[in-house]
């Protein structure tokens, strides 16, 4: 049987760009919401929330009208010269992204709120620029939040359907990621290969997540005093 | 208890069981996408003449088969082929003889662009377009009939990197009519249902392509349930045959 591992450096491919991407677009939102005291702060908490309770088709649907040539993000980017972006790697990612966002927000805005102000004025004491407070400071101190918020953007991305099925087109070493992968071979009654890759995502799947709850056991042990 | 929950309780147990008439039965149907929309027609109809009720479940036809094969509690199975049919006959989920063509398929090109095309075969030869969706013909005979149209003309390898799946002819339509896909191969019946623009349309020749026999068979669940049956027959009777052939399939 020859294993087709296409879908699976695309999976890894997706998950990869989408983490790094959402982690920059993130961490600045996250910092905002932990400090601010605006009015519409809890507004803007409830919509990056709204991909937690959103079923993937909501969001499908959404993007496919959203994303078309005459709709509204569509005639964007086709003046842009990036041309449409469904049926293409771009369009997946920008779905992730969206699809991904309250993983790596939240626990990002745990991890700053549990730090609080002190230590960045602490270190505003000593002369420290924001910037400078923000980089030697706080990110290293938040280290458990952006490990949660990075293990959980990865493996939720690995983890989509609903959104690729609906906006992928199913395309071989474009959109054809794992899952939609999986689907199609049970759908087409191949099971050897569909176990394959199913139990493979099993086995990772789980293995993300024991290595980050055993991670950050370690790292909140050794902050106990 | 209080007043509301009485009523309530009143009304399940007193009232509901005499509106269900006493031999009206239910069907459950397993049903090709592309034959959603004759078959939401042909559903009164059938009620109307027998007092029988029907309950639908779409999908593509290789879809419903792996269901079928995995227990699904379908009783009648209308597929876009013959080959799945024939198939359930033989691994014994469907009863032998209850096997008939119900319609045969047409396949079109389509966009909802108008004026996009006007020769269709140089159109696909040029290949002057970001996406053409088709069904997945894994699982989709409408998908497989489309590969052996770009075969024919000599196009499907190097049209393969625009080509864009929908998991059933459904989905590929909604590719089309959203316009995400340029053009895309659907079933005439679809484009008969299509409210909107009129787009540009190539009626593939039928030799282009193996024939769509689109057969439904009576599966082991529906044996017994005169339901199940009596749509069977319906589905032959003129009042069908002229919904079928009102979406643009043949009839035999």
């Amino acid at each position: 049987m020859t294993f087709d591992w296409q879908p699976v450096w695309l999976t890894l491919k997706l998950a990869g760009t989408t983490t790094l991407l959402l982690l920059i677009l993130g961490t600045p939102i996250a910092w905002w919401l932990a400090r601010t005291h605006a009015w519409y702060k809890q507004a803007l908490s409830a919509v990056v929330a709204l991909p937690l309770v959103l079923p993937p088709t909501v969001l499908g649907f959404y993007l496919l009208i959203m994303l078309a040539p005459d709709g509204p993000v569509g005639r964007l980017t086709q003046s842009l010269g990036i041309g449409t972006l469904p049926f293409t790697f771009e369009g997946l990612v920008f779905a992730s992204m969206l699809y991904s966002l309250p993983f790596v927000v939240q626990p990002l805005q745990n991890a700053f709120e549990a730090l609080g102000p002190r230590p960045a004025e602490v270190a505003a004491t000593l002369r420290a620029s924001p910037w400078d407070r923000f980089m030697t400071v706080v990110i290293p101190l938040a280290r458990p939040g952006f490990l949660t918020a990075s293990v959980l953007a990865f493996a939720h991305t690995v983890g989509e359907f609903g959104v690729v099925l609906m906006i992928g087109g199913n395309i071989p070493g474009e959109t054809r990621v794992l899952s939609v992968a999986i689907y199609d071979y049970v759908e087409t009654l191949e099971y050897d290969q569909a176990h394959l890759l199913a139990a493979g995502m099993l086995a990772f799947s789980f293995l993300v997540l024991m290595t980050l709850y055993l991670v950050n056991g370690r790292i909140s042990r050794s902050h106990q005093p | 208890m209080n007043r509301t929950l009485r009523i309530v309780l009143a009304t399940l147990i007193g009232i509901a069981p005499s509106h269900v008439p006493v031999k009206a039965e239910e069907v459950m149907i397993a049903v090709a996408a592309n034959f959603i929309d004759a078959s939401r027609e042909i559903a009164p109809l059938f009620e109307q003449a027998t007092g029988h009720r029907t309950r639908i479940s779409y999908g593509s036809t290789g879809k419903l088969y792996s269901q079928i094969e995995h227990g699904a509690p379908f009783e009648l199975f209308l597929a876009a082929d013959t080959q799945r049919p024939i198939k359930a006959e033989e691994e014994g989920l469907a009863v032998p003889g209850s096997r008939f063509v119900y319609a045969k398929g047409r396949l079109v090109l389509w966009s909802v662009k108008p004026g996009l095309f006007n020769n269709a075969e140089r159109f696909l030869k040029e290949g002057a377009f970001d996406h053409l969706a088709l069904a997945n013909p894994k699982t989709a005979p409408y998908g497989l009939a489309a590969h052996q149209v770009m075969n024919r003309l000599g196009v499907l390898d190097g049209l393969t990197p625009k080509l864009v799946r929908g998991e059933s002819i459904a989905q590929t339509f909604q590719f089309v009519a959203t316009g995400n896909a340029e053009a895309g191969f659907v079933a005439l019946a679809q484009i008969k249902e299509w409210a909107g623009e009129a787009g540009t349309l190539w009626e593939i020749p039928p030799h282009y392509y193996a024939p769509i026999d689109q057969a439904a068979v009576l599966l082991k669940k529906g044996e017994a349930n005169p339901a199940a049956i009596a749509y069977l027959a319906f589905l032959r009777s003129d009042t069908a045959r002229e919904v079928i052939e009102r979406y643009g399939y043949g009839v035999e």
